[in-house]
């Protein structure tokens, strides 16, 4: 079939209902701002990985809380912890300590 | 220095532009039409900011305003103008005259059942924000069901800023009410996911961000920037709701076990009838027009007649009670300035 171009795509939609929260809800036991997020991107903004790599901790965020955690965590591997994100979030959000967080929750797991 | 003037409505606004009309010594004459005084707010559980009981505002207001001749189930059959005062024909029969009418009549709430899509009256497991401040009241409401309460989600802008639903207007109240009433359901419902549906989050008043930010933080709640389009029920008598994270770009569905609409604010056709009684123009929004909407609000471009209140737009009750007390000043200097 493929050679006529057709084929079945996978399904894009997030199903809420499927969502495993229970790292999220470590991660926030953990740093309770993770969930402040008001997705300003102030922080995608001002990040110089964002340019190249793509990294957003407001795209991180929303990742992790929709359980695309392969995503969120490649997006992570550039960041290079400058910690400017960190400047801008009007949120207060300690953005630096939180991506370090993420990676010690987030990294132990096989699963993901 | 008495002075008779006819309130229209006995909701909040009316009850204290009557408080204040009392205290400067004059007759104020309240038509309600429903069976009791306090409108909308005599329906609501607890009010936004700092969640005092509504029934604590409304008491209040009835004994400070007891003093007023107050009617109940009437309305108004007609006015007629005469040389410099209104002839007012009540619907038990009695007529009045009096050189001042305040229009306190108040919104209605969007008829959620319009927008059907969200299968409001169709589903079950779907009620509007009134509807749930008044299972707060009550706890009686044969749709909510406490045993199964897993997942619960909040649609804003129900029939506001919708060109379909004829009302391009933000109702301005229901972003706050939705975080409000989230925020209620998780402290009855600690276990239950809970999810705003938002396309904009108005959080204009004094500590509304602040309730935004403790849904988010201590409450887990879910905010979701997407309009939903489209609610359906499953064979388990749930409704799965679908929309897009705009967010993220990308479709989402979710399953709950309560949808709640937040209805909005819109213009009264108790309100817009007697207005048209006396030629009084309506706004483009469907509301009284006020002379103008940044010095004269309560001001109508007709001799003696004023507004207050939900009458000429959505408003919190703050800005209800501020607009009464600004209007009963406006007659009051009118009345002065006759002698
Ligand atoms: C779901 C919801 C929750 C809310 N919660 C809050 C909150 O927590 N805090 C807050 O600050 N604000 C809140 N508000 C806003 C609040 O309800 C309004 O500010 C308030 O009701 C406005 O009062 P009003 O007297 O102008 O109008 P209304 O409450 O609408 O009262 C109007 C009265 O006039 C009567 N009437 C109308 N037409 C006629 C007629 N022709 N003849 C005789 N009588 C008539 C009606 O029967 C009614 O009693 C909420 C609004 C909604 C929709
Ligand atoms: S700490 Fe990481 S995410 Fe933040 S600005 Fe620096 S590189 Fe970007
Ligand atoms: S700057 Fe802060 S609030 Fe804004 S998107 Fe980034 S993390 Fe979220
Ligand atoms: S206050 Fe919020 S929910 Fe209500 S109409 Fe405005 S944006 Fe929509």
């Amino acid at each position: 079939m493929s050679m006529f171009g057709f084929r079945i795509s996978p399904s894009s939609t997030i199903d809420l209902d499927k969502v495993d929260r229970n790292r999220f809800k470590k991660l926030c036991a953990l740093e309770p701002d993770a969930s402040k997020c008001m997705a300003c991107g102030s922080c995608s903004a001002t990040c110089s990985a964002s340019e190249f790599s793509g990294m957003s901790v407001r795209k991180v965020l929303l990742c992790l809380q929709q359980g695309r955690e392969k995503e969120a965590y490649a997006m992570m591997s550039s960041c290079m912890l400058c910690g400017k994100c960190l400047m801008v979030c009007p949120r207060g959000i300690n953005t630096r300590h939180l991506i370090l967080s993420i990676s010690r929750i987030y990294g132990k797991e096989e699963s993901i | 220095m008495n002075e008779i003037v006819v309130i229209i409505g006995g909701g909040i606004a009316g009850l204290e532009a009557a408080r204040q009309l009392l205290a400067l010594g004059h007759s104020p004459i309240v038509i309600e039409k429903s069976d009791h005084l306090g409108g909308h707010v005599a329906d609501w559980h607890k009010l936004f900011p700092d969640m005092k009981p509504a029934k604590d505002i409304v008491d209040e207001l009835v004994s400070s305003s007891k003093d007023a001749n107050i009617f109940l189930h009437t309305e108004i059959s007609f006015i007629n103008r005469l040389k410099d005062r209104y002839n007012i024909m009540l619907s038990n029969g009695i007529s009045i005259t009096s050189r001042y009418i305040l229009f306190t009549t108040g919104f209605r709430l969007f008829d959620a059942a319009k927008k059907e899509e969200y299968g409001y009256g169709v589903y079950n497991q779907v009620i509007t924000n009134q509807d749930l401040e008044k299972w707060f009241n009550t706890s009686k409401d044969s749709r909510i069901d406490n045993s199964a309460m897993k997942a619960v989600g909040f649609v804003h802008c129900v029939g506001s800023r919708d060109e379909k639903a004829r009302n391009t207007q933000c109702s301005k109240v229901c972003c706050i009410t939705a975080i409000k009433q989230a925020i209620e359901l998780k402290e009855k419902f600690p276990d239950a996911e809970i999810y705003c549906f938002y396309m904009d989050l108005r959080l204009f008043g004094k500590k509304f961000e602040d309730f935004y930010i403790k849904a988010q933080r201590d409450c887990g709640i879910h905010f979701i920037r997407g309009r939903v389009s489209e609610v359906s029920e499953n064979i388990d008598g749930k409704v799965i709701v679908k929309a897009e994270d705009t967010l993220a770009g990308r479709p989402m569905k979710v399953t709950l076990d309560l949808l709640v609409l937040m209805s909005g604010m819109v213009c009264n056709p108790d309100s817009t009838r007697v207005a048209g009684m006396m030629s009084l123009p309506i706004d483009s929004d469907g509301f009284l027009r006020s002379t103008d909407n940044v010095s004269r609000n309560t001001v109508s471009p007709k001799n003696g007649i004023f507004y207050a209140g939900a009458c000429t737009g959505p408003k919190t009750v703050p800005e209800t009670l501020a607009e009464a007390r600004s209007a009963v000043l406006e007659i009051h200097n009118s009345i002065i300035s006759r002698r």
